[in-house]
């Protein structure tokens, strides 16, 4: 294992039972991801970038091969351990932001912190911190409802960043903002990802957010067919 | 974690107010619908029992074998000794002689002529002696239209129907023309005191209330009852407390050769029909019931899936930051049984208000009974049983939480991704 390596995949197979056979999602990925990198995984729809970003955040298995994260293999860990890996180290970036709407924008950004029963005054002062990085504080007391798009992906990525995880893995992260939000939204998370040293995963077709990679990876029918630095 | 959890819920209207709102309505159909079938239950055997047959009817053997002509030549003789002895051996509860039997009543004009005349079917109760309960058991106060109660003898009441159609009023004078216990003719002449609603079709076409110790004077029935009649304790029908009853006074007084020993029958064997009826609207009143909660079940576990069916996106959410899916799971039957509880208390203490309106004001049944011709109460009344505190907790927690339950399995069945894709939707 290289230390330097936060996320392993070797020979990472996934097939969907379809029908009487299977579908390959992924066939075959071989890919290191080390601390600190701003990489996505790009290609055309069906091409795997979903599965992949799932079995590196743990929210999958594989069927074959390995995917190591933070030394830990994912198709081995129990669902409790899997949560545990999510709770301490991963923060998502969803597409449709995600955020729930009967909570105040700073309890949404709190939530991954109740869950590491961290002090009141330390949960207070990490969720301003976040919400600073991402210049919301002033609207703490503001529901998603009462925000716009780009405010709401920003809300998203505080909640996803307010923990420090170590990987944060973004799904179509732009997908439902402008140019002006899209561009706001990733350099807000070019700073953090230098600011922080945090690794950040995309999965990708938009040609904003390939602009900001620093590293891309090209998927193709569940096979990496291209990867390049930047 | 628990007070965001239970913040989230006081704020999502949808995850509160309205799951307790449906828990809420359907318990309180079931605690309610509960009291009102018990109250009808409860409501024949008690208007049976007060006006006819008591919980427990003491007779002859040859009287109880012919019961329902009330024939009083085969009444009971010696009644101040029987009654001494079943008041020796049940202390507790209230015994009463009672006589019915019909005869002719007659208007006289001012010169004594035929007016009008009518037949009429008696009740003989004790009216006049001081702290009798009998006045209070058929609720006369509640029941009188004119006049006022007998309070000296040689008075009666006269059902107001009856009253109309002979054209008297209170203060007027009748003769009750019928036959002794011994088969002579008997005339006596009574004072109307009062007319009264009985609220029962039948009884309100022609029947009149005498004193016991008028009727036993007409009808020469010195120490002597077509009746004694005995009441539970508890002032409620109890057939397997009535058995009781019942099987030690038969064991120890009737002796099967003589038709003129005394025998002890409790409400239900007093009638065929009247037990039959009892057993089946007592078997129809449990089928309902156990259908309606039933129902209300499946109701209320579909309400508690649906509420976890669409908590599935909130469900990838809480996964994504971390949560393992069995505090998710843990955390939703708690919602969901404390919804349950909120609900169900809440319908629990709507229903027991509204039975507690029901029981107090009953719901008049008397104009689609008209035409009856069987003895049955004019309003049904609900009756609130200790059932009723507990029962609505059946549907309203049990099975909204096992609703909670079984959408919740779909958390541990589906594969982490998948409830991700159903989040992105």
């Amino acid at each position: 294992m290289n230390n330097s390596h936060i996320v392993i995949t070797e020979g990472l197979v996934k097939h969907y039972p379809i029908g009487g056979g299977y579908f390959t999602a992924l066939d075959g990925i071989d890919l290191q991801f080390g601390t600190g990198e701003f990489a996505g995984v790009v290609g055309p729809s069906g091409s795997g970038k979903t599965t992949l970003l799932n079995i590196i955040g743990s929210l999958d298995s594989p069927s074959e091969g390995k995917a190591v994260i933070l030394d830990q293999s994912v198709g081995e860990l129990s669902q409790k351990q899997a949560a545990h890996l999510r709770k301490k180290y991963l923060g998502f970036i969803f597409q449709t932001y995600n955020l729930l709407p009967v909570y105040t924008v700073f309890e949404n950004v709190e939530f991954p912190l109740l869950l590491l029963n961290m002090s009141v005054s330390d949960r207070r002062k990490a969720v301003l911190d976040a919400l600073e990085w991402v210049g919301l504080n002033d609207k703490i007391k503001s529901r998603p409802a009462q925000l716009s798009g780009g405010e709401c992906q920003r809300v998203a990525i505080a909640r996803a960043m307010v923990k420090k995880p170590r990987l944060v893995l973004a799904d179509e992260p732009t997908a439902n903002l402008d140019a002006a939000n899209s561009h706001h939204i990733l350099q807000t998370m070019e700073k953090l990802n230098k600011d922080l040293d945090t690794t950040f995963i995309f999965a990708t077709h938009d040609d904003k957010v390939i602009k900001y990679l620093k590293r891309k990876i090209t998927l193709e029918d569940g096979k990496v067919i291209k990867d390049e630095i930047t | 974690m628990i007070r965001f959890l239970f913040k989230g819920l006081l704020r999502d209207r949808q995850r509160s107010l309205l799951p307790s709102i449906v828990v809420a309505a359907g318990v309180m159909l079931t605690v309610f619908l509960v009291c009102y079938l018990t109250g009808i239950m409860g409501g024949f055997a008690d208007f049976t029992s007060k006006f006819s047959s008591g919980h427990v009817k003491i007779m002859t053997r040859a009287y109880a074998d012919n019961m329902n002509q009330k024939p009083i030549d085969l009444a009971l003789t010696d009644v101040s000794e029987i009654i001494e002895k079943v008041r020796q051996d049940h202390p507790d509860m209230d015994w009463v002689l009672r006589t019915q039997f019909g005869g002719l009543l007659d208007v006289p004009d001012e010169n004594g002529e035929t007016r009008s005349q009518g037949p009429s079917m008696a009740i003989a109760i004790d009216m006049l002696t001081p702290g009798s309960k009998e006045p209070g058991r058929l609720t006369l106060d509640n029941i009188l239209v004119k006049g006022s109660i007998p309070d000296s003898p040689g008075e009666i009441l006269i059902s107001d129907e009856f009253a109309t159609k002979l054209e008297v009023v209170p203060g007027d004078a009748v003769t009750l023309m019928g036959s002794t216990m011994y088969g002579s003719m008997s005339f006596y002449n009574f004072t109307i005191s009062g007319t009264i609603r009985f609220g029962v079709s039948v009884m309100d076409r022609g029947a009149i209330i005498v004193d016991f110790s008028d009727a036993q004077a007409a009808l020469d029935m010195q120490d002597a009852s077509g009746e004694i009649l005995g009441y539970l304790p508890s002032g409620n029908y109890n057939g397997e407390e009535a058995g009781v009853v019942c099987a030690s006074f038969n064991s120890k007084y009737t002796d099967p050769e003589d038709e003129f020993s005394p025998v002890m029958l409790k409400l239900s064997e007093q009638d065929e029909f009247l037990g039959g009826y009892l057993e089946m609207i007592d078997a129809v009143a449990l089928i309902v019931v156990f259908v309606f909660i039933l129902a209300m079940s499946i109701v209320l576990w579909n309400t508690g899936l649906i509420g976890g069916l669409r908590r599935y996106g909130e469900v990838g959410v809480r996964l994504a930051v971390g949560e393992g899916k069995g505090h998710i799971y843990k955390s939703m039957i708690y919602e969901s049984a404390m919804i349950g509880i909120i609900g169900s208390a809440l319908g629990t203490i709507i229903g027991l208000l509204f039975a507690y309106w029901v029981q107090e004001k009953g719901i008049d049944i008397s104009s689609i009974m008209k035409g009856a011709t069987m003895m049955m109460p004019g309003k049904f009344h609900a009756k609130i049983v200790p059932e009723a505190y507990y029962l609505g907790f059946i549907p309203g927690l049990f099975s909204t939480t096992l609703g909670t339950m079984l959408s919740g399995i779909g958390i541990y069945k589906r594969k982490t991704a998948q409830l991700f894709k159903e989040l992105e939707t």
